[in-house]
């Protein structure tokens, strides 16, 4: 496992904002939706935190919470159905759960971006990319149609699109795959927004490109010193970008560690399980683990630990008292920063 | 003809080759279109009626010299048609109060067409407004505007226009209209609040809201062109409806009153002459429904290419 030096080459980080205050905290989110079979309880108290120049990698099978996390903090949730019946989300200190939509709307884009799994349907097909990429400067900053468009060809070269002067009037589909995730990281970008938000940001890419599109949006984090939250089921991606982890499982953060440390010795049998079932070359020819059963239906959330139907270590506690987060320790009692984890076996699951 | 240029051009040394430059220009879903219907025969000869039928509204002098209300009673026994004169006053005949047939007909177009254009406008936006709000902000707007929808979709469009029309003493131009497209809207409103439904829930709309842009914004930039080509294919077809169902309301009387010149009106004038003097009736029969074909042929073709499952 390589580690890159971040600090080895960073340009000048930018300045103003405050830095007095953490850049995202997420306390205690519970969101619901409720539908005609019940209440599905898609998140159920998450805690995270991102610092401006930082990286978040959130890490969960699908339907953990994690993307629903992401959309309650950019607040484009759908809602009804969906309901945040408890938690805050501070931006800066402020909680953007009591703001007004308005409020809410002048943060999104220009504080806040997010960036989307499939570029091809979050861009508009009937408008050409340097229109929508204009958009984001006519409609913030009232920048005119010249001068906007011009800042658009400047991003797209900032994204490393061939070309960009040719092909800022070309249209969503005429880009190939990676090109098209440029573009929304151009997008997102667009306003050097405090936090970005990236869902998935390489799922639907090819994995030769998977790596050129991280290198990217790592590239450009350092340069404008953003916080970043990476959203991903894909372990391969986290290791070299994040700066720590949050593991999800059934909408609840499961362990959370520095990158390194989670690969080194996982706190929880899920991050176990998850790290077991990377193919390995030195294990070629044994069969791949893989973690027994489905993830659970979030209509009707197991009692106790809501991994004990799959965890092999589980015990009778495990069916009935639901683990709290608790910062995980050495053998020797000495502190580990930023590790915790929620299971009721965590000293024999790191140590044993 | 682009062989030819190409040829021609390789001949000036460094002349910059453009063909293969045009070939990967942007085309968007409405470029594609225009490339579609250029080579699309139907579309092709829709269009060129609707450019003279539009000609003929606009400048009726171009077209026939004759006054069309100008009846010489001397005439009327002249009523048979005069093929070989083409375009002369006679040409066409005369009707039983000594006009020139051909003269009315030219005269009519006008009052048919902007019926049928002024419908089709006010119907479009009044009905994709509808359909819009109750589209994208659903809940109990939509519950509201589908109801009202599905009542004046209740009404028979003919019939509901006879009893609207026959409540007025006098019937200008405006009253017909704005009785078609009183009636007319439902059509279009469903068709634009199911294409808006399905836009929303589209990725780069949820994008947009996710990077900022206003409830407005995401309506009109990014929700409507996308919705917009389901409304423009149904309003083409539309339009060739409410020119027949105003020949129709004319024929019954309850259109236009003279002296304007209307189809259906002559039509309903000539019906009792049918035995002597048929071309009075067929001849302004044939031009309603070349009309009315022309737009609908327009509406199928322009729906071939804005279709992309039709490709």
């Amino acid at each position: 496992m390589t580690i890159i030096d971040k600090t080895a080459f960073v340009p000048e980080p930018r300045s103003g904002g405050d830095d007095s205050t953490t850049l995202l905290e997420v306390r205690d989110l519970h969101v619901e939706f409720h539908t005609r079979d019940g209440v599905v309880k898609a998140v159920n108290g998450v805690n995270y935190s991102v610092e401006a120049g930082e990286t978040l990698a959130v890490l969960g099978e699908s339907g953990s919470g994690k993307s629903v996390t992401a959309q309650a903090v950019m607040g484009i949730l759908d809602m009804p159905p969906g309901k945040i019946p408890q938690g805050e989300i501070l931006f800066r200190g402020q909680d953007m759960l009591k703001m007004s939509n308005e409020e809410r709307r002048k943060i999104r884009g220009r504080k806040v971006a997010m960036i989307f799994q499939d570029a091809l349907s979050s861009l508009n097909p009937v408008l050409s990319v340097g229109y929508q990429l204009a958009e984001m400067f006519r409609v913030h900053e009232g920048m005119g149609r010249k001068q906007a468009k011009a800042k658009a060809i400047e991003l797209m070269d900032k994204v490393k699109i061939p070309a960009a002067k040719e092909r800022v009037n070309d249209y969503p589909h005429q880009f190939s795959g990676g090109m098209r995730q440029r573009i929304m990281i151009a997008m997102a970008l667009a306003l050097e927004p405090d936090l970005i938000i990236a869902d998935e940001p390489t799922t639907a890419l090819d994995v030769t490109v998977q790596a050129q599109v991280m290198d990217l949006l790592a590239e450009l984090q350092r340069e404008y010193n953003m916080g970043l939250i990476l959203i991903t089921h894909d372990l391969g991606v986290v290791a070299d970008v994040a700066d720590k982890i949050a593991v999800m499982y059934a909408g609840r953060i499961v362990e959370t560690a520095p990158v390194h440390e989670l690969y080194k010795r996982p706190a929880h049998p899920y991050t176990r399980g998850l790290l077991d079932s990377i193919p390995r070359l030195d294990q070629k020819g044994q069969e791949l683990y893989a973690i027994k059963g489905l993830p659970p239906n979030l209509l009707k959330i197991p009692g106790g630990c809501a991994f004990n139907p799959r965890c092999p270590k589980a015990q009778d506690i495990c069916r009935t008292e639901i683990p709290a987060l608790v910062p995980v320790t050495e053998q020797d009692g000495a502190e580990l920063p930023g590790r915790g984890s929620a299971c009721h076996f965590w000293k024999e699951t790191i140590h044993g | 003809m682009p062989e030819t240029l190409t040829v021609k051009d390789t001949t000036v040394p460094g002349a910059p080759e453009v063909a293969p430059e045009k070939a990967d220009k942007a085309r968007s879903l409405w470029t594609d279109a225009w490339y579609d219907l250029r080579r699309n025969p139907l579309f092709v000869i829709s269009a060129v009626l609707i450019v003279l039928l539009l000609a003929m509204a606009v400048a009726p002098g171009l077209f026939t010299g004759t006054d069309p209300r100008k009846a010489d009673l001397a005439n009327r026994y002249l009523q048979k048609p005069h093929f070989g004169n083409v375009f002369q006053a006679d040409w066409l005949g005369y009707d039983v109060q000594g006009r020139s047939v051909w003269a009315r007909m030219v005269y009519g177009t006008r009052n048919s067409l902007s019926v049928g254009i002024c419908v089709t406008l006010l119907v479009t936006f009044f009905g994709s407004l509808v359909g819009t709000l109750a589209g994208y902000f659903g809940g109990w707007v939509d519950a509201i505007l589908s109801r009202l929808t599905d009542i004046f979709f209740g009404v028979p469009f003919l019939l509901g226009a006879m009893v609207i029309l026959t409540s007025f003493a006098e019937r200008k131009l405006y009253v017909v209209i704005l009785s078609l497209a009183f009636l007319g809207w439902t059509q279009i409103a469903r068709v634009s609040r199911g294409a808006v439904i399905s836009v929303k829930e589209a990725d780069y709309v949820t994008a947009a809201r996710a990077l900022g842009a206003s409830t407005s914004r995401i309506l009109l930039r990014h929700i409507l062109p996308n919705a917009a080509a389901p409304v423009i294919v149904v309003a083409t077809i539309a339009l060739g409806g409410y020119i027949a169902a105003e020949a129709t309301l004319s024929y019954l009387g309850l259109g236009i009153a003279e002296p304007t010149v209307s189809w259906g009106m002559d039509v309903s004038a000539a019906k009792d002459q049918l035995r002597t003097a048929p071309h009075t009736l067929l001849m302004p029969s044939i031009l309603v429904s070349i009309t009315v074909l022309a737009f609908l042929m327009f509406g199928d073709a322009v729906r071939n290419a804005l279709d992309p499952k039709m490709r």
